[in-house]
């Protein structure tokens, strides 16, 4: 069987791992965005408690390997509550918080990347911190956090792969499960590489083209 | 009343203090230039009076409200008091009418027809009419400080702070913002000015302040102050800068 042949007999399989993974990645993103939102203003917060809490988050996330809290989050936490997860709101809840906390360090960078003026400027009018970090330094920071937030978007959904670990049927576990029925694996992997590869492509195009805009606007 | 009553001011970051008991009391529409070497607390002293800097000890009381009162509504005095910076500080991403706009349209002080108008009228005042759709960057130094000083004026402030206005320009646009500063003083302003332009506080001030190692160590008129210094300090510094 030549790899179109397989490609061509394994594609509902194949599109349904990949499904999968397009919307366990998407649901994570779109909490994690408010996850790094939240705790990327924590973390520049003037408020000493805030910040503390947003640090510990971080560094638990950053300090640990990202298969360690799937395994936590799908056996240790039932184990310890008796609440069973489903392997994909386990998953969902490992992509957000790792992609969270990742989030929120560049949500960080990118408001401490706009001078400090701005924000006295915006200070000495009148403006309460939360409207001067809404209308001045936001507006600011994101174009500065665009192509890193883009890099965490693929990071997270390359990462979603690890969630096979978990019996997830993404589209790696749809892999190895064709594999164990046809031993095609040498095929069979070329196809899931190229599976991820193409999404992937197409965000990383879609940044550069948001990065040149954002260039335009900016002269 | 005065309108800007400064008692005791104090002023240390970690274990160095900047600021000594600096007592200063400014009446309604008189312009007063700061003066002294660098490092010697001018622009600390200048961030205090609007609270950029917090105090670390005593009272500054501006038209009536007692700023430095850790309870009371820092954001709302800081609407009288409008402050011009050596960098100018626009906002990059918003265009010369929007920086002007924006915060009495966010505070909810006018709509957006009104702080347009108000902002025409501002652009006008400062020459600078045809910018108004314009973004800073593509305007010179001088013309941005133009601009800095319109939106602060947006808010109709009864007080101004400048913090070396004219340090980051070119020198052929030193006049044309020191001309506006010129006009606000003659129209009424309160203003506090941090300069180097000797020339511009000898014209303009009604008083000078000399500041060295956190003190105020001579005050009077210009011609007090520049013909007949008192402080041998004083006399130091002048005999550099003029
Ligand atoms: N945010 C800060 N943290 C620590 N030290 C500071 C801070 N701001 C100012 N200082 C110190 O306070 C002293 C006075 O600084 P300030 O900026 O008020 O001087 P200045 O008179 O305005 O000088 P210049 O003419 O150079 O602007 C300096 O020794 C400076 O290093
Ligand atoms: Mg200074």
């Amino acid at each position: 069987m030549n790899i179109f042949e397989l490609f061509a007999q394994s594609f509902p399989r194949l599109m349904s791992g990949l499904g999968v993974t397009l919307s366990t990645t998407l649901i994570s993103l779109a909490i994690a965005a408010v996850l790094g939102l939240l705790f990327g203003l924590m973390l520049v917060s003037p408020n000493k408690v805030f910040r503390g809490i947003a640090h510990v988050y971080v560094d638990l996330i950053r300090g640990t390997p990202i298969i360690v809290q799937a395994f936590f989050i799908y056996f240790g936490i039932p184990n310890a509550t008796g609440m069973r997860l489903t392997a994909i709101t386990a998953g969902v809840i490992t992509l957000c918080l790792n992609a969270g906390a990742y989030s929120a360090e560049i949500v960080r960078g990118g408001i401490q990347s706009v001078p400090k003026g701005q924000m006295e400027a915006a200070r000495s009018l009148g403006l309460s911190y939360g409207a001067a970090m809404r209308k001045v330094i936001l507006p600011q920071a994101v174009r500065i956090m665009v192509p890193s937030l883009v890099n965490q978007c693929i990071i997270t959904l390359k990462d979603s792969s690890i969630l096979s670990v978990i019996g997830l049927t993404e589209l790696t576990q749809t892999g190895r499960l064709i594999i164990a029925n046809n031993f095609e694996s040498f095929k069979m992997w070329i196809i899931v590489a190229i599976m991820y590869f193409i999404p992937i492509m197409i965000l990383t195009k879609l940044s550069q083209w948001v990065e040149r805009k954002l260039k335009i606007a900016k002269n | 009343m005065p309108k800007i009553e400064v008692k005791n001011l104090s002023k240390s970051f970690g274990d160095n203090q900047v600021l000594k008991d600096i007592d200063l009391s400014i009446e309604e529409g008189e312009v007063i230039c700061v003066i002294g070497p660098s490092g010697s607390g001018k622009s600390t002293m200048l961030r205090c009076l609007n609270q950029l800097e917090d105090a670390t000890g005593g009272t500054i009381i501006i038209d009536g409200n007692e700023i430095t009162d850790p309870d009371g509504d820092i954001d709302l005095y800081r609407r009288n008091i409008g402050m011009v910076f050596q960098q100018f500080n626009l906002f990059p991403h918003m265009t010369v009418r929007e920086n002007i706009t924006l915060a009495p349209v966010t505070l909810k002080i006018m709509n957006q027809d009104e702080a347009n108008k108000v902002a025409d009228e501002l652009l006008e005042r400062v020459g600078l009419s045809e910018k108004a759709d314009a973004v800073p960057a593509e305007l010179s130094g001088g013309q941005q400080q133009r601009v800095a000083i319109a939106r602060a004026l947006a808010m109709h402030p009864d007080v101004m702070l400048f913090d070396e206005p004219t340090s980051a320009l070119d020198p052929e646009m030193v006049g044309e913002v020191l001309n506006v500063m010129k006009q606000l003083a003659e129209e009424g302003m309160t203003m506090v000015v941090v300069t180097h332009e000797m020339g511009f506080a000898r014209e303009v001030a009604d008083r000078v302040i000399f500041i060295d190692g956190g003190y105020i160590v001579e005050e009077g008129t210009p011609e007090e102050v520049f013909k007949n210094p008192q402080n041998e300090r004083t006399q130091n510094f002048l005999n550099m800068v003029l």
